[in-house]
């Protein structure tokens, strides 16, 4: 058990690392509106597979390193971020017995919230706010929960790690 | 949740955090560098690809551009001279002596909500926070955070930027505060009876001691009166390519006591020519 513990935490940081590099890729202009939350995605995963790993700390870390990697203000994604492990974390056990289509929507949800709380702490911080383009994201992170849950699984259990 | 929302408002408000952040931000240096790799071979394998022809064509623009520059130039010099002249008979000071350090702008998206670019010069290049940034055109914008290795540049379009600029043409005096949305400036202020018209070239105005005099801004598109407003509303598009410059110049004003010393430097230099 002690020996099963630390296996795979590598696969939890490069998961983590690529979707942050994916989130401040530069796209085309066009397409730059519709980009996947990657972060909170790949957050959400981790939380509800192994709660036990990967806690609202971690998820509040992932989310300082996104602020600053993305120039946003100190705190603001790891708050939304923190938040929806929290929800992920705390439902875990119900919400893995759901069918995959069933646990989109679910993450879904959480995505929304995610974004909820962005858009108060930008209205709260008198920035810009954006259009109603700025909640399709989620929808396309419903739309890839799936591919990413099988995806991670797969690496997950190759390492050991789910 | 205490911890995120203390760390907002401690963003918010204070500026404490600065070093951490800028600490932090060195940390997330390589995968900006990372991101930008892309991008870079992209521009490197066009670069490869482009055929001699083409590169022709190009160094024949060029030459044309630089022969035109060139002559632009001899008038501005003897102009510069005397516009020194005739200041120092007004008694006037007059910046005239800036140093310029180029920076490349690195492909990195930042947040979408606010206007602002990633540049590859930091603290080491002696970038300072506040520091006035150009482009080619015209003004682009001012350093807002700082590291070692890169600085981030908040554009003058962004919503929480405003800066003094004088219409070209008669001097009048006004600001122009960012509209954050899109790539347009508002002038603040303009009372009904000013006298600016669309086409009016905006200047910096050198008021706030932050942008050195002079630099182009941006051009008046629209002129309106709103019954409800009491000023005029004025926008205005920024001349500096905002969205498509890949290289940006970054500016130090001399301190006084140097323009002093580059004044009488110009002088001596004018005299033996004469």
């Amino acid at each position: 058990m002690t020996d099963a513990l630390p296996r795979g935490g590598w696969l939890i940081l490069a998961s983590l690392l690529v979707a942050l590099l994916l989130e401040i890729l530069p796209m085309p202009v066009g397409v730059d509106a519709f980009r996947p939350p990657w972060v909170p995605l790949v957050t959400l995963y981790w939380c509800l597979n192994v709660p036990e790993r990967f806690g609202v700390f971690s998820a509040f870390a992932t989310g300082l390193a996104l602020d600053v990697a993305s120039g946003s203000l100190f705190g603001q994604h790891a708050l939304g971020l923190s938040l929806i492990a929290y929800g992920a974390v705390e439902l875990h056990q119900r919400i893995r017995l759901f069918p995959l289509w069933q646990q989109a929507l679910f993450v879904w949800v959480l995505l929304l919230v995610e974004r909820l709380l962005n858009l108060w702490v930008l209205a709260a911080t008198g920035q810009p706010m954006p259009f109603l383009i700025y909640w399709v994201p989620t929808l396309l992170g419903l739309l890839l929960w799936p591919w990413l849950f099988v995806i991670l699984s797969d690496l997950g259990r190759r390492v050991g790690l789910v | 949740m205490v911890c995120a929302l203390g760390l907002i408002i401690a963003d918010h408000r204070f500026d404490h955090l600065d070093r951490v952040r800028s600490l932090l931000s060195l940390l997330a240096y390589p995968l900006h560098l990372a991101v930008n790799v892309p991008s870079a071979l992209i521009r490197s394998a066009q670069e490869r690809l482009t055929d001699a022809a083409q590169l022709r064509t190009m160094n024949a623009a060029l030459n044309r551009e630089n022969l035109l520059l060139k002559a632009r130039l001899q008038q501005f010099e003897s102009l510069e001279a005397e516009n020194m002249r005739l200041r120092d008979l007004l008694g006037s000071s007059f910046n005239i002596g800036e140093r310029v350090l180029i920076a490349e702008i690195l492909a990195v998206d930042l947040t979408p909500s606010r206007q602002q670019v990633m540049v590859n010069k930091g603290t080491s290049s002696g970038v300072f926070v506040g520091q006035p940034v150009l482009d080619a055109n015209a003004v682009m914008g001012q350093v807002i955070r700082t590291n070692p290795f890169s600085s981030i540049v908040l554009l003058i379009t962004d919503s929480d930027h405003s800066l003094p600029v004088e219409v070209n043409r008669n001097g009048l005096r006004s600001i122009a505060a960012g509209s954050g949305i899109g790539q347009g400036l508002e002038l603040l202020y303009i009372p009904k009876n000013a006298d600016i018209r669309e086409g009016d070239l905006l200047v910096t105005s050198g008021m706030g001691e932050r942008f050195p005099p002079g630099y182009p801004v941006a051009r008046v598109t629209t002129v309106r009166q709103d019954p409800d407003n009491p000023f005029t509303t004025v926008l205005a598009e920024p001349t500096a390519r905002l969205d498509r410059s890949r290289e940006v110049l970054l500016v130090w004003t001399l301190d006084p006591q140097m323009q002093q010393q580059a004044l009488t430097d110009a002088e001596s230099s004018e005299g033996a020519s004469q």
